[in-house]
């Protein structure tokens, strides 16, 4: 009680109640809501004392027994007492029966097998004169008809009375009794139309028979006060939601038009509300009100602004596209920080599919990248990136932009990221294009200052290394060298790795160095959204086992993803599996190969597969897959490939991509080479994590050498043997 | 019910929860209310229900419903229990429901029961209350 721990209460109040004096049951009773729960022991205590008291002829201390057991009486409880409570529903006393409906309520909420018991006395309710009862009585009815779709069967046929109640309360004259700011009973309207709508909710006949009241309430009702509103938003809920003609419909989206102008705050967020459950089906209605829901993106509190933004987004067409994001842009500059990520995310879905032209699409992603860009969604930048290599004929407008934004504002990470790729890319455009002047000197110191911030923050350090490489081979310069060399000593070990790779590339194999920093092909365009974006992520996070030898793993990845393009002109592009992976990858068996002989070779790690089923077999090599359930969400794979042809195959290596709320972990692989005739086998362990619970697919990638060629494939696994689903 | 300074002036559960729960839950209402204030609406979404609330003078009338129910008529539920506490008390003040706690009690098991409104009649709730006094 108050935060305190109020034990020593307990049996006193058990005391009391039995006591006959009724100021010490009242107290007694107090003490037991307040102070006894379902959990507690002492509650069981009560139960007959409960019992005597419902029985009692006064009836202040029948209610008192009522309220006490509709607060807190656990479901024991409620099933010994529950014959009593009928027995009062039907009493003489309109006092007790309000109660007992309520309490009846509470019953059926816990208990739910009793509501039967409850059906007819609460049909006979109905008829009541008194409003408290008849109030009771429909929140019984509620109760019953959502639990129980028998009993919503059943209480159909007393749509009729309902309506006729709900005549009653609207025409006739002035009540004082119920009367609230001029509208008797409000609470009782509303809660007679929300047992209509599930009433009438997927039927016909009873929609029907709602339909002229519907539109009497949604007429006569005043709306200046609140009151009027309530019961205004009660009908145009009803009115959506049930099968109604479709003038009622209209009716009930002008309401909620008028509703979005008044002044009060909270009536404009109960329509934006509404609204927005209804933009799917009756989207031209609510385009008509755009102006204002726009309008409501500039209010001083924050859940209108989540409604506003909600709502604009989904209005967002081809027609309106340009104004609206002029608006959606000045928004996000000024938005509050939690409504920022969900705001870029929704620009870049309204770019993506009602652009009028690629530079404004552009455009306006850099623009959000610049205001907003540390709360955008990793996929974006490979989104980014792929849509800007696909308008070729804006590459030297892309970068000179970039690298104008770059030099302004150095601290957001995407943007650095996507103007790294590209100055990388077409670092020859932005020197030849508009700023001839811009010597290379300026875009080289660019490059430093890119480099010291990214490696003091923990973003991807690889991309500013590589862009200057890129650079190099457009617009030869030693100091570029000079730069990645310094970097060969660096305490970053990412950064170190990577220094010291690309000097290697500068000292030993110069004469590839040109081909493969050649400028990267057009990226193509999948439609598989978050499960290709989710490839780069897997396969540059793949967990690193502690030891060296699951570097090179790593690295053949991450050299995969961003100089593996480059070389397909080099090589002719090998059969690529079912859908097109993000970047074009083949394996680089040169460099590859030499990397992972640099770094050591890999430890063999023997496992033993069980329910195994082959997930792949073309050209003699055959990868089978066997999971195990290790516990509730988590998951081991055992991937065995197997060489049935004639010649050895080298450098096999697998990787594999999961779902988002999944988490992988490879472990290192026994090998990466399969002799030839099945000899030996190769196997890796995959852990998996899946603590949503979700559909489990995983793609897998497969690359090797055989015969000297490189081959590369992908399958898509979308049923585990061993999961039990 | 909430004053500005955090304290608990009354607390109704109609739903099963441990007792520490309870206090966290006070502690976040009061959290997620008292920062608030005329700019912003009465309805503020908290887990998986809402809160609807009302500043009256130092005290917060918070009701806690789910997502499905009207809020208007929530409001208005708040308003006529805070008209028949001061019909009751006659002109009340915070002082009055300090110290009369179990007659608010009283009133609250009146109007709501079992989580849902119970009376709306202002007569009515005042006359019932009148009797149970005079049986005191």
């Amino acid at each position: 009680m108050l935060g305190y721990p109020a034990h020593f209460g307990q049996m006193e109040c058990v005391r009391m109640i039995a006591s006959p004096r009724y100021s010490e049951k009242r107290v007694g009773y107090l003490g037991a809501m307040m102070l006894l729960d379902e959990k507690q022991d002492a509650s069981l205590l009560i139960t007959n004392s409960i019992k005597n008291d419902l029985s009692n002829s006064n009836q202040y201390i029948q209610s008192l027994a009522l309220c006490t057991l509709a607060c807190m009486g656990s479901a024991e409880m409620c099933r010994d007492l529950a014959p009593e409570i009928d027995r009062l529903l039907r009493a003489s006393n309109s006092y007790i029966k309000k109660k007992a409906a309520l309490c009846a309520v509470h019953i059926v909420r816990k208990v739910h097998d009793l509501g039967e018991l409850f059906t007819k006395a609460a049909r006979s309710l109905l008829t009541e004169k008194n409003h408290g009862v008849v109030h009771g009585a429909v929140v019984l009815i509620t109760e019953l008809c959502e639990r129980n779709s028998e009993t919503l069967e059943r209480f159909r046929k007393t749509v009729p009375d309902l309506v006729q109640i709900m005549k009653g309360l609207v025409i006739s004259g002035y009540s004082p009794d119920h009367d609230v700011a001029g509208i008797s009973d409000p609470f009782l309207q509303v809660r007679i139309l929300r047992l209509l709508r599930i009433l009438g909710r997927n039927n016909e006949a009873a929609s029907d028979a709602m339909n002229d009241l519907l539109a009497q309430v949604a007429t006569n009702t005043d709306s200046t006060k609140t009151v009027g509103n309530a019961v205004l938003y009660e009908t145009v809920l009803t009115v959506l939601d049930i099968k109604s003609e479709s003038g009622l419909r209209v009716l009930a989206v002008n309401i909620l038009g008028r509703f979005l102008l008044n002044n009060d705050r909270n009536i404009r967020y109960i329509a934006m509300t509404s609204l927005q459950k209804i933009v799917g089906t009756d989207h031209n209605a609510v385009q008509r009100h755009r102006g204002t829901i726009v309008d409501c993106l500039k209010d001083q509190d924050a859940s209108v602004k989540r409604r506003a933004l909600e709502l604009s987004l989904a209005l967002v067409s081809a027609s309106n596209i340009r104004s609206m994001m002029k608006e959606l842009l000045s928004f996000l500059s000024s938005c509050p920080p939690e409504l920022r990520s969900q705001t870029a995310s929704g620009i870049f879905n309204a770019a993506e599919r009602y652009a009028p032209s690629q530079r404004w699409h552009i455009d306006t992603i850099l623009h959000v990248l610049t205001t907003a860009g540390g709360d955008v969604r990793d996929e974006t930048v490979p989104n980014l990136i792929q849509l800007i290599t696909n308008t070729s004929e804006l590459h030297c407008y892309t970068v000179h932009k970039l690298y104008r934004a770059l030099l302004s504002d150095i601290s957001q990470q995407p943007l650095v990221q996507v103007a790294c790729w590209c100055i990388g890319e077409y670092g020859d455009l932005l020197l030849r294009g508009e700023c001839q002047e811009t010597e290379p000197v300026q875009v080289h110191r660019a490059q430093q200052t890119l480099v010291f911030p990214s490696a003091n923050s923990d973003c991807d350090p690889v991309n500013p290394l590589t862009a200057p490489l890129s650079l190099h081979n457009s617009t030869p310069d030693s100091r570029i060298r000079s730069i990645v060399s310094i970097y060969g000593s660096c305490i970053d070990v990412e950064l170190q790795q990577r220094a010291v790779e690309y000097n290697a590339l500068f000292k030993k194999y110069d004469h590839m160095r040109a081909a493969v920093l050649e400028r990267m092909p057009v990226i193509e365009k999948n439609s598989q959204g978050h499960t290709n974006g989710e490839t780069i992520k897997e396969s540059q996070t793949v967990k690193v086992k502690p030891g060296e030898p699951q570097q090179p793993a790593n690295q053949v990845c991450d050299l995969l993803d961003l100089l593996g393009g480059s070389e397909q002109p080099l090589q002719p592009s090998p059969a690529l599996g079912s859908a097109a992976p993000p970047i074009p990858v083949s394996t680089p068996n040169t460099v590859g190969g030499d990397l992972l002989d640099l770094l050591g070779g890999l430890e063999p790690t023997p496992i033993t597969p069980v329910a195994t089923v082959t997930v792949y077999e073309k050209d003699g090599v055959t990868v089978t897959l066997g999971c195990e359930k290790q516990s509730d969400s988590g998951l081991t794979v055992t991937l065995t490939a197997s060489n049935s042809t004639e010649s050895d195959i080298r450098g096999f290596t697998l990787q594999a991509a999961v779902p988002k709320s999944v988490q992988l972990h490879m472990k290192a692989p026994s090998g990466d080479s399969l002799p030839a005739r099945g000899a030996a086998k190769v196997t890796q362990m995959v852990v998996l994590n899946n603590p949503n619970k979700v559909n489990l697919k995983m793609r897998l990638r497969i690359s090797y050498t055989s015969q000297g060629s490189a081959v590369q494939d992908t399958v898509q696994i979308d049923s585990f043997p061993g999961l039990g689903q | 019910m909430l004053s500005t300074t955090g304290k608990t002036r009354l607390a109704k559960w109609y739903m099963q929860f441990d007792d520490d729960e309870k206090q966290k839950l006070i502690e976040e209402v009061h959290a997620v209310v008292t920062v608030r204030d005329a700019k912003h609406t009465n309805f503020v979404e908290f887990r998986n229900f809402k809160i609807i609330y009302r500043r009256y003078a130092g005290l917060y009338f918070c009701i806690c419903v789910d997502v499905t129910d009207n809020n208007l008529a929530y409001l208005e539920g708040i308003h006529n229990f805070v008209e028949v506490l001061n019909e009751y008390f006659h002109n009340v003040c915070e002082l009055d429901l300090v110290f009369n706690f179990y007659k608010v009690y009283t009133v609250v098991d009146e109007m709501f029961l079992a989580g849902e409104i119970r009376e709306t009649s202002q007569t009515k709730v005042l006359k019932q209350l009148l009797m149970l006094q005079s049986l005191e």
